[in-house]
């Protein structure tokens, strides 16, 4: 029956070529648009770490002065080097590291390669464990290379190829601000998206391209990258001889991370910062009451609005757009059927019951809407093309996966039966003997 | 023209007449939002920086590891910079506009109030400052040599160094002392001693988005003498744009003259630091127009279709109204009044829609209330569409000839 129905509809849609061809393009046209800001808006709000999101935690503690203090503010988006450094001896989670951005100067041993500046991270052992870093040779650095602030590094594939032509660069040395630095480990393509373990620079860039311990660029005072936030801590108060990356300097600058394997360490932890924020408070090194927040990395990423927000004001307008698409299809649909309303009268006349005029005509609508998304994902795979010209850092993420594709089909062909449903049932309502009588 | 007979005929087809009515509903409150999106966008492409921006261009350049020696170099610099022939001035400055990184700092009146005045950006400079960005000073005076206070004394722990003088832009001003004479005043913000006030620029706008629109340019100068490894952005105003290019070449070949191990960054001229800043509401401000023109198809074409329908099934009807004498003009008049009804209400809707989506805008995006200038603008367009659209349909139904009404009867 229903290729039947099909049957017929492809026989209508060549009677009004013109009103079909409208039809199939404004569905094209809505179903395009709403799939290119969708895929991008998918590809952004992802879970960039899916295995474990729901384990790592970044907490958040409010060292701030009085100064500008309103009750029921959020804590501060970063760490001290104090707290961080605190956090990471007592080492009370599964894993945990502190980090920060960076950069630095290498002078490459190569002939013919001029010294060039790259983006590191500082950080410490747990990074790569905690966070499922791959690595193609050599491994991260333990708890005890932090301890004795050696000067070790991992690399990132590229820059491992660029220095030494080859990834097996275990055991080499590089010079970054003019210290020599033992390799220890290259990594394998990585790019968690968004970036959540730093928000503050480029959510959706590559990742640094080499990883060194914290400990190690603190002693060799290496270029730090990223927002910091100081704050007056009075007039008596003493200057950290290290300025504001200082251990007492009342700045926040770092990021700190932890691991925490079941919710019930999670509210252990959750405890035990809200202790840790108390003593602090009792020594006089707080001054604001404890205010502490342990969020996953999702729950972060959504505080943090990492998504930007024209991609959300993009998808917002491009279902408004569907939504009129669907509104114009409604008419056109309700003009073709109405139109053929004698027909429809000829076939009830004949037996043809409701239920049947109702299907064949849903079975019209469907067709014109799977029409629509072929054609729509073809207007969608350009509009991401188009995506991808453009100089945002997300640009060349913005690629139609699986998921993504049986969606344009699902939205394409739902919509176009929801808007068939009035249409339809106003078709099954005509009355065989009007029809008849005025023939 | 009698309105109710069209009223009765609407009421008998109140599916199609609604969804004309949606469609144009959904379609003005879209449009009316995106114009107003655009206009926004627009405004802060415009926004005066207060920078002389085609005269200008920026060296950017670090030094590998830590330089003990940087004071002097970047003295050294600026005098090589200052040299090259097409050059008018140079400065040294620890931040530039149109980029993402800025420093900022709290303005306090007083000494002992908790809460601030307000957020100002901060720039530090030399003499040459004011003069190399071409900022146009309305009070006050610039910078003197005594003024200047040097980055490293400043930074030193414990130092009790700190500019005594700033120079702020009139916004800065006007919001801090309004309606006063700013000059001479004293503010706290960088160091624990009072800052006076000894210039007022007329525009200077803050590097990012920081604070908002409301807070573009709450900006203030302090006459402090960085070195180029704090920012690394050397300033250089040229005699003439079209000498950018070669100042460019010869300010890099200067630089690596004056020490081998340092590393180039970025050199680039003020107006492409301005496009590349402003290219995401570039585009999305052309998005937006596409979408808009898109809407007004999809929709005109919504009409056309519904409209050539109905003209199909009331065929008889107006060859019967025909017949009884009306002329062609009445029944194209007919069909031209319903869609302006149509059309009419659903601007009134859109309008309410349209107020309704700019309210979540404005909770999310920290948008300004739409002005009701886009609403007459809305209206207009879409009376216009709707007109447009129904004219091919409503000749075609004045074309009935007054036979037809006899012959299917």
């Amino acid at each position: 029956m229903l290729a039947y129905y099909f049957d017929l509809a492809l026989r209508s849609f060549k009677r009004n070529r013109v009103l079909t061809a409208l039809m199939v393009l404004a569905i094209a046209l809505g179903i395009g648009a709403s799939m290119t800001t969708l895929t991008v808006f998918h590809v952004l709000s992802g879970d960039p770490i899916p295995q474990k999101s729901s384990m790592l935690f970044y907490p958040q503690l409010d060292p701030r002065s009085m100064d500008g203090f309103t009750a029921g503010e959020e804590p501060e988006d970063q760490m001290t080097r104090y707290d961080a450094e605190a956090l990471l001896r007592d080492a009370k989670g599964d894993r945990q590291a502190v980090m920060t951005g960076g950069g630095a100067g290498i002078t490459p041993e190569r002939q013919g390669l001029a010294p060039f500046a790259i983006d590191a991270r500082y950080t410490s052992a747990d990074f790569f464990t905690m966070f499922d870093v791959p690595m193609l040779a050599g491994n991260g650095w333990t708890k005890a290379e932090d301890d004795r602030h050696e000067r070790v590094v991992v690399l990132a594939k590229p820059l491992a190829e660029k220095l030494f032509g080859t990834v097996q660069a275990v055991g080499k040395n590089v010079r970054m601000d003019g210290h020599d630095f033992r390799v220890i480990g290259v990594m394998a393509d990585w790019r968690p998206t968004p970036k959540f373990f730093d928000v503050n620079s480029d959510r959706y860039g590559a990742t640094e391209q080499a990883f060194l311990p914290f400990s190690t660029s603190r002693d060799l005072d290496m270029g730090r990258n990223g927002s910091m936030n100081c704050w007056d801590a009075g007039d008596d108060a003493q200057d950290d001889p290290e300025g504001e990356t200082g251990v007492n300097a009342p700045c926040t600058w770092l990021q700190y991370w932890v691991q925490l394997d079941s919710p019930a360490k999670a509210e252990a932890y959750k405890r035990y910062l809200v202790n840790y924020s108390d003593q602090q408070r009792a020594s006089g090194r707080y001054q604001r009451p404890t205010n502490v927040r342990l969020r996953n990395v999702m729950e972060w990423l959504d505080y943090r609005r990492v998504v930007p927000g024209d991609v959300r004001l993009q998808m917002w307008l491009a279902f408004g757009f569907l939504a009129v698409c669907l509104l114009n299809t409604v008419g056109l649909l309700l003009a073709k059927f109405l139109r053929r309303s004698p027909e429809i009268g000829v076939r009830r006349a004949l037996g043809a019951s409701r239920r049947a005029i109702f299907a064949q005509c849903l079975v019209e609508a469907g067709t014109v809407g799977l029409a629509g998304g072929v054609l729509g994902l073809g207007l969608a795979m350009l509009g991401l093309w188009a995506v991808r010209q453009q100089p945002a850092a997300y640009a060349d993420l913005a690629h139609l996966d699986p998921t993504m594709l049986i969606t344009t089909f699902v939205l394409a062909i739902a919509s176009s039966v929801i808007a068939g449903l009035v249409p339809a049932w106003h078709a099954c309502q005509v009355t065989p003997a009007v029809q008849l009588k005025s023939q | 023209m009698e309105i109710r007979p069209i009223l009765s005929t609407l009421r008998r087809h109140k599916t199609a007449a609604a969804l004309i009515v949606l469609e144009i509903a959904l379609s003005c409150a879209i449009i009316c939002n995106a114009l107003f999106l655009i206009g926004d966008r627009m405004s802060q492409m415009q926004r005066i920086s207060g920078f002389d921006e085609q005269d200008i261009v920026r060296m950017q350049i670090t030094g590998i590891g830590t330089d003990d020696n940087a004071p002097s170099l970047t003295q050294t610099d600026l005098a090589s910079l200052r040299a090259i022939p097409g050059v008018r001035s140079a400065s040294a400055t620890n931040q530039v506009p149109f980029n993402n990184s800025s420093w900022n700092s709290s303005v306090n009146l007083t000494k002992e109030q908790t809460h601030q005045n307000l957020n100002a950006t901060v720039y530090m400079g030399d003499t040459q400052f004011v003069g190399t960005m071409g900022l146009k000073i309305i009070a006050g005076r610039d910078f003197t040599p005594e003024d200047i206070v040097t980055w490293d004394e400043m930074d030193k722990p414990n130092s009790k160094v700190q500019p005594h003088v700033a120079i702020l832009t009139r916004a800065t001003a006007e919001k801090l002392w309004p309606g006063e004479n700013p000059i001479g005043k004293q503010y706290y913000s960088w160091g624990d001693e009072p800052t006076r006030v000894i210039g007022v620029v007329e525009h200077m706008v803050r590097p990012s988005r920081q604070g908002g629109p409301g807070e573009f340019e709450y900006s203030m100068i302090l006459p402090v003498r960085v070195p180029y490894t704090v920012g690394g952005n050397y300033l250089i105003r040229v005699t003439d744009p079209t000498r950018r290019t070669e100042v460019i070449a010869a300010a890099e070949k200067a630089l690596a003259h004056n020490a081998s191990n340092r590393i180039m960054l970025e050199k680039k001229t003020m107006e492409e630091m301005r496009r590349d800043y402003y290219q995401d509401d570039r585009s999305m401000a052309w998005l937006m127009v596409s979408v808009c023109v898109a809407l007004l198809i999809v929709t005109a074409l919504g009409i056309v279709g519904l409209a050539s329908f109905w003209v199909q099934q009331r065929t008889r009807q107006i060859g019967v109204r025909r017949a009884l004498g009306a002329t062609k003009s009445q029944i194209l008049r007919y069909f031209q009044t319903e869609n302006f009804l149509l059309a009419t209400v659903g601007i009134v809707v859109g309008m309410i829609l349209a107020f309704g989506i700019n309210q979540l805008l404005m909770d999310r995006y920290e948008l300004p209330r739409l002005p009701l200038l886009y609403l007459p603008i809305g209206a207009v367009v879409l009376w216009l569409l709707g007109q447009a659209s129904v004219f091919g349909p409503a000749r075609r139904a004045a074309a009935v000839p007054p036979a037809v009404a006899t012959r299917s009867v």
